[in-house]
């Protein structure tokens, strides 16, 4: 039986991990909302290179997109109220916002994975108290959950961290959850158990690669939901501490300018959170329907 | 069916209570940060011990929760440090501005998204679906904030044909509630319209609507009467879920457009630690998440005949 159910030779992982790249090429849209994210994350890296001038100097204050800096170069997206290059705030914004919510996404999975693999493998009263400590934090509106947090513990970026770990590694871990309870019925589960193979290498080595799909998909969206969510409360003034920029914090600073005359100082950084969301967005589609087709 | 409403609201109580009890710890768990708040930063350390005394702040926590409980279920919220007036005086008011713009807001947003969902999912794969459906992505990529200083810098600034804050001072106004409505719609439709075409193009595959269009019935027809009464069965419990997704958005949009409802009420009183207003602020938006939660839940078994007569 076991003998017929085997495959060809395996892959090694390095081909596997090609082959679904390559796969993704079969999705328009998941490819370019690759791009997007990678142009971001290539922006962020680079930051020190590409940014046109020193994100925190202060030059001229309320230029225009296009105007001339007098000591040379141009501003491609206009200064702010306190004459900041805004082209090179985004630049520098999006390396913060980008390391905060890959720092904070990893975290949640890290978290969300063990809850969802325990809950979902030992079953009995562990699944009980798990899951109803996520319907317990699944319950509060994500923001009103995040000023409370914020607000008692600070604003800070380890807090920031800490907050979006609480409130989304319960929705990581409810997928996980499910995606165990249906693969620990599966054959080699019970090969691996009559092996006398231990809790956590079954759940670890057997059970989570296999659950790599869906996770994989909600990891995208995942990190564009936090990124909006680092934005949002940036935007609140509860994001991380001014002066170093990030997006959220960019768009409460001038936003008041918008309507005054200026709406380029909280416009570009509201399209720079939009377009790296959006592309987050693309990204997750694209995966799923390449995933769905096989 | 009552078994599993009665089992459905004993969760909801109990998730209540722990949530009551989250709120309580984080706010009232150390009587010197109450006295703190209450007293401001100036206060010396014996008159902090004097307030938590005369207080009553100095008996146990198990105590204090259940006497805290008891006086919210009787509907005393407590006074608001900021205010220096009773909770109940500033809260309601604030509850029923939020309940105008969600509630608009929730219309608009079920109207389009099922009627773009419905539109997307009966013609799956074709142009309208992906117009549809890359329409619906682009708008859940902007987030509130981004939208509405966009939607400023357009409809406020370089049309000058709004206004640019909904704080209503002059008396309600229904042009003050447009472009919030907008926002909190804009964001929070993609996600229904997809699980409405998902659910209404899964519907349009299943044998009962070939046997409808095998009879030569008109199209129309068959969508209005046998597509739809399934296809709607499922994007209703996430039309009702949606609504915690709205709270949240709530809170972004209040303040950005100075609206002056319970979002705009809750950050402002977190920023400034006034604890009674958060707890009431905090509960009421948790019973509001978790009563649409389970009404969602239950709507969905009710609606559903096959779970229904099971």
């Amino acid at each position: 039986m076991t003998d017929q159910t085997t495959t060809a030779a395996p892959d090694s992982r390095l081909m596997t991990a090609a082959r679904s790249v390559l796969l993704l090429r079969e999705s328009p849209v998941g490819v370019f909302g690759g791009l997007i994210v990678l142009t971001f994350m290539l922006l962020a890296i680079f930051a020190p290179l590409v940014a046109p001038f020193d994100p925190n100097a202060t030059i001229l204050p309320f230029a225009t997109p296009g105007t001339a800096n007098p000591e040379g170069g141009i501003f491609l997206f206009g200064t702010d109220h306190l004459g900041r290059d805004i082209l090179s705030r985004i630049i520098w914004g999006g390396q913060r916002v980008l390391f905060y919510a890959s720092a904070a996404t990893i975290s949640a999975y890290v978290v969300g994975i063990l809850m969802g693999l325990a809950a979902g493998y030992f079953r009995g009263w562990l699944d009980e108290v798990i899951s109803f400590v996520a319907n317990v934090i699944l319950s509060f509106p994500i923001m009103v959950l995040y000023v409370l947090i914020i607000a008692k513990f600070g604003a800070s970026g380890i807090n920031i961290i800490f907050a979006v770990v609480f409130a989304s590694s319960p929705g990581i871990m409810r997928i996980v959850r499910g995606v165990t309870m249906d693969i620990a019925t599966r054959d080699y589960i019970a090969a691996a158990q009559t092996r006398g193979e231990g809790p956590w290498y079954i759940m670890l080595v057997e059970i989570l690669p296999n659950a790599r799909g869906p996770l994989i998909v909600d990891f995208c969206l995942r990190m564009g939901y936090t990124t909006i969510t680092i934005g949002a409360l940036g935007f609140l003034g509860l994001g991380l501490p001014p002066p170093d920029p990030d997006w959220g914090g960019m768009i409460t600073e001038t936003r008041a300018f918008v309507t005054g005359g200026f709406p380029h100082m909280a416009i570009f950084p509201a399209c720079a959170v939009s377009l790296l969301v959006l592309g987050f967005n693309l990204l997750a589609d694209g995966l799923r329907e390449v995933s769905l087709r096989d | 069916m009552l078994n599993l409403v009665l089992r459905r609201l004993g969760t909801m109580v109990l998730i209540m209570l722990v949530v009551a009890l989250l709120l309580f710890l984080i706010n009232e768990g150390d009587p010197r940060l109450i006295a703190r708040s209450v007293l401001g930063p100036y206060a010396q350390d014996e008159q902090l011990d004097a307030w938590i005394m005369q207080h009553g702040y100095d008996r146990s926590l198990f105590v204090r929760y259940f006497e805290w409980i008891s006086r919210v279920l009787t509907g005393d919220l407590g006074d608001s440090i900021i205010y220096k007036r009773p909770v109940n005086e500033i809260f309601w008011d604030r509850l029923g501005n939020t309940a105008i713009l969600a509630g608009v807001t929730f219309l608009v947003m079920v109207v389009v998204a099922l009627v773009l969902g419905v539109l997307a999912g009966m013609k799956e794969g074709s142009t309208q679906d992906r117009v549809i459906s890359v329409f619906s992505i682009a708008t859940t990529s902007v987030p509130e904030y981004a939208s509405a200083v966009i939607l400023a810098g357009v409809f406020v600034y370089w049309l000058a044909v709004l206004p640019g804050t909904s704080s209503m001072t002059g008396g309600f106004s229904v042009v003050e509630l447009i472009l919030p409505v907008l926002v909190l719609t804009l964001y929070g439709f993609g996600y229904i319209a997809r699980m409405t075409r998902a659910s209404m193009a899964e519907v349009m595959t299943t044998p009962y609507i070939r046997t409808a269009v095998l009879k030569g019935l008109p199209y129309r027809h068959i969508i209005m009467k046998h597509a739809l009464r399934n296809a709607l069965i499922a994007p209703f419990t996430v039309i009702m879920l949606q609504i915690n997704w709205l709270l949240s958005g709530v809170v972004v949009t209040e303040f950005a457009f100075g609206y002056k409802g319970f979002g705009a009420l809750l950050l402002e009183a977190a920023l400034r630690r006034d604890i009674f207003l958060i707890e009431a602020c905090g509960l009421a938006a948790v019973f509001v998440a978790v009563f649409t939660q389970t009404v969602g839940d239950l709507g969905y078994t009710y609606l559903n005949p096959r779970i229904r007569f099971k």
